[in-house]
This record gives C-alpha cells, structure tokens and sequence, in this order.
C-alpha cells in the first residue's frame, strides 16, 4: 500500500511516498508560481524516483503554508502535527520538535504519544527563520549549505548587538568593511540564529528527546550553538531535514487508511 | 554668548549656532564618511554660513547616534532630552514629541521647561523607523523624497499585513506583481508605519499638543496618516526645519550650561 505526504512551504515544496516499511522517493524543490504547480511538480518528481506511478498512491495528505490549494490530496493537515509525526517516526523518544522553516519557526512539545502538547511559534519577525540566513547569504555571497561548514573554521567569537536582521545586515556590512574574516561572521551569523530559536524553544519548554526539522537543520554551525544554549543534545535525523513534515504527511495517510 | 549644538544622527549630521536664544545659522548633511569626520564638517559649514570662526563658539553639546564621536563637544546630552528641549523652544505650548529617525522612533511627553516628563522609543525593531521607509523606496524602485506625495493619490490604500520590514518588502513585491497600483501600495506602506509609532505614543499616552520631527517628518504622507491614526492635527514647525529639532535642544542645553557657570 503506497501513501505520499506533500509540504508546500512558503520556500520551498517537498513530496515523500512511502509504503508499509519505508521511504520509496522524496523530492525537495524550490516552490514555483503557485502552490499548485509546485505540488503537481514535486510530487511527479517523487513518484519518478520512487520508481510508482502517481496512480499507485492510495492516500495523500497535504501539509504546509499552501496546504489547501493542493489540487490532488485526499486531506490537509496542520505543519505542527505532520512535523511532530514525522519526527515521532525517526526518533521514537522525541518530546520536543524545533521546525525552522522559510519564513517561520516552531518548537512543539510532544507526548509520549507523539500529541502535540503545546508549541510556540514565530512567524512575524525573520530574525531566527530561514529568511533571515538567506538575508546573510546573499549579503555576504556565501552559498547557505556552506554556512555550517565555513563557521568551523572561526577562530574569533563575535557577537552582534542588535536582533533585528536589517539593523544585523548594517552590522555585518560594517565587519565586512572592516576586513573581519568571512568565517568569524559566519560564525557570528549562526550563533545569532540559534540565539533568537533557543528563546522561542524556552518559550514551548525543551526536553529531550530533541530533534531539529527543516532546511536549517542541514547547518551544523546553528545546531551547536542551539545546544550550547539549550545544554541539551540534538538528535540527528536520518534523513533529509526537509522532508520531516512531508513524511508526516505520508504517515498520517497511511494510518487513515 | 554664542554656542553650537551639534547632532550627528545615523543618516544626517546637523549643526545650529545660536547666539543669546536666536539662530544665527544651521547645517543639514548626509552622514556616510564617519561620525567624527562629519561633525567637523557640519559644523564647519554651519561657522561659514554664520560668518564667525571656531573660537567665537563658548560651548557645544553634541546629540545623537554618534555624539562621543564629536572632537569638538564639551558636552554630550541624550536624543530625548535634545529634542524635548528643542521641540519646546521651536513650538511653546507642544508638551509631546514624535520623533522617526533613520534608526529609531521615540514619543516624549515634554513638562513646560522642556525636559522630559516621559518617554518611550523603538530602535530594537526597523519597522517602525525611517529604514523601514528606505527599504520599501528601493524595492519599489521610488524616491524617497516622493513616496509621500505619491502615497496621498493613493485611492485605495493596500492592506501590509506584515510588520518585520524583511517580511513586508517581499509581501509588497507581490502585491506589486499582482499589478496593484504604486500609489495605493505606497499608501498602504504609510498607513502601516504610521499606525506603529501612534501605537508607541500611545504606550505612554497622548497630550494635545504634539509635534513631528526627524527626516521622517518631512514626508507629507507619514504626517497625514499619523494625524488620522492620533486623530488630533499635529503641531507643525513653520519656521524651522524640523530635522534641527535636536541639534537646536542641544544647542539651548549648551547655552543653559554657561549661564548655569555664571558665563
């Protein structure tokens, strides 16, 4: 039986098909015009690497910022839910998921049972989302993948004072000028980021298990500094970060059946 | 006696020369070469316009973002004591201030000497100060010295339901797209900023008598909205540009200084 969650985000658009076992395909893209061509897309993208034809898919749940203009799904469910079932399946123990998404970001508290318990959200400022690294890499023309691997190499901790990301981007501007080393801001960049994600995670309280969704969770520079402030482990999940909520998704499918 | 009162803000350097409570001659620039250098060449330029030298100036008392970066201040005073005093000297009966920087905007409820009673400012946030305004100049490719005029033929001003300026630069983007008209969207943009500030002023309450000032005030659109969202006219500085508002208060302060030293 073959089920398929697809997360249309505000960035981008992920498909996962899945059958009893395992993940047969996913597929991470960045969104197009409109929800729906960007959920038509990704998810023929999926179904080709998962080796199915789309017409094999029993069930599908959508998920995610453009969730109700998903023409082809049997049903929409919220990003928090489908991120905590999602995580619940690769990290049995999980209590506390922390999801950075494009433009947001989400800590949930789970129970034992992977229900949602409570969560605390941002949505209205993009210092501490995905939009506010994406500010710093274009500014800094730095690829975002590198961000994590780059801040290794800094040698020298550097702290902003302000949060706000456009009164940030003045004060990276100003270190560029003064010749700072790329991978001290870098590095400066992602403690900033993890800052401003430990308070919200504070805010919905953190206990472990703990495991980070979402595109930022590839950047190992910001999960360092999360645990630092958070003096607690984050458990790495097996699989692309992104596809967390998809996953959800094809798994809630599979148990409505 | 003469004096000089000198504020060097994040996007302008101002500087007054005042002799015996009159404004003898004023600089406006734009920042960008450093505080310290900017301030020297304010002043300067200020001295020029008023025909005396250096040595004929008793006192300065420098303001703003970059105040202990002026060589020359004997003194420095706050942003909000500068302006109350300034704001009451220009208009009498004003007892509130707004002021919208480049990187800030605060409220001042003032007492009748002109200091400050109460006051209460956002520089945490961009959305609500005069950044906010250069970002959405650029992204939609506008003067910033026409986005008020513009904003008043709007006829249908756009609902910005974004507040983070990062935010709301790409939600305009795509009302532009969406071929919504420039005028209503410049509109909605200065309705949206206006109604944060009111909301700041309105933390600490609101007197009768309020002025505008900062860059920010020059921009007819922001002070309409701000005047409807009050719902009270505001208070407007005829006669003296009100950008000086701080270099002016810094100036008096400066003036008070050495009359207080018996000079």
């Amino acid at each position: 039986m073959i089920t398929a969650g697809c997360d249309i985000g505000s960035l981008t658009a992920k498909a996962v098909i899945l059958n009893e076992k395992k993940i047969l395909g996913s597929h991470v893209m960045r969104v197009l015009n409109n929800p729906q061509d960007s959920a038509v897309k990704v998810m023929d993208m999926a179904g080709e690497k998962a080796g199915i034809s789309l017409d094999d898919i029993k069930f599908c749940v959508g998920t995610g910022y453009g969730r109700n203009k998903i023409p082809f799904v049997n049903e929409s469910i919220s990003e928090i839910a489908c991120h905590g079932k999602g995580a619940q399946w690769l990290v049995p123990k999980v209590k506390t998921v922390i999801d950075i998404g494009g433009q947001d970001c989400k800590v949930a508290k789970l129970d034992e049972n992977g229900e949602l318990l409570n969560f605390a959200t941002n949505d209205k400022c993009a210092a501490g989302t995905g939009r506010f690294l994406e500010v710093m890499s274009k500014l800094l023309n730095v690829p975002l993948d590198d961000f994590g691997t780059l801040s290794e190499a800094s040698r020298k901790t550097l702290h902003f004072s302000s949060t706000c990301t456009v009164w940030v981007q003045q004060e990276v501007i100003h270190l560029v000028n003064e010749e700072v080393p790329v991978e001290d801001i870098v590095a400066a960049i992602n403690s900033a980021m993890a800052g401003r994600i430990a308070i919200l995670a504070n805010r919905a309280g953190v206990e472990k298990e703990v495991c980070m969704t979402g595109g930022v969770a590839k950047n190992d520079g910001v999960l360092r500094n999360l645990e630092k402030n958070l003096k607690i482990r984050i458990r790495k999940i097996k699989v692309d970060p992104q596809i967390v909520g998809a996953l959800g998704a094809a798994i809630f499918a599979r148990e409505s059946l | 006696m003469i004096v000089c009162g000198c504020d060097i803000g994040s996007l302008t350097a101002k500087a007054v020369i005042m002799e015996n409570g009159r404004i003898l001659a004023s600089e406006v620039m734009r920042t960008g070469i450093g505080p310290g250098k900017i301030a020297e060449e304010v002043f300067e330029k200020a001295l020029q316009k008023s025909g005396l030298s250096r040595n004929n100036v008793q006192r300065t008392v420098g303001t703003g973002y970059g105040k202990n970066k002026i060589p020359f201040a004997d003194d420095v005073q706050s942003e909000i004591a500068c302006h109350a005093k300034g704001a009451k000297w220009i208009i009498p009966s004003v007892n509130m201030v707004i002021d919208i920087g480049g990187q800030d905007a605060k409220a001042i409820k003032v007492n009748d000497d002109g200091s400050i009673k109460k006051y209460v400012y956002n520089d945490v946030c961009a959305s609500g100060s005069g950044r906010f305004l250069e970002v959405m100049a650029e992204a939609l490719n506008v003067e910033l010295e026409e986005m008020g005029e513009l904003s008043l033929k709007a006829e249908d001003p756009v609902n910005v339901s974004s507040q983070c300026v990062i935010f709301a630069e790409t939600e305009v983007i795509s009302i532009l797209n969406e071929g919504r008209n420039i005028n209503d969207i410049l509109g909605g943009l200065h309705k949206s900023m206006a109604r944060r500030v009111v909301a700041l002023a309105r933390s600490i309450g609101i007197e009768q008598d309020i002025t505008f000032t900062g860059g920010v005030a020059k921009n007819i659109g922001v002070y309409k909205t701000i005047e409807t969202e009050l719902g009270v006219p505001l208070k407007k500085m005829e006669k003296i540009d009100p950008q000086l508002t701080g270099a002016v208060g810094a100036a008096l302060l400066a003036e008070n200084q050495v009359a207080g030293q018996g000079g």
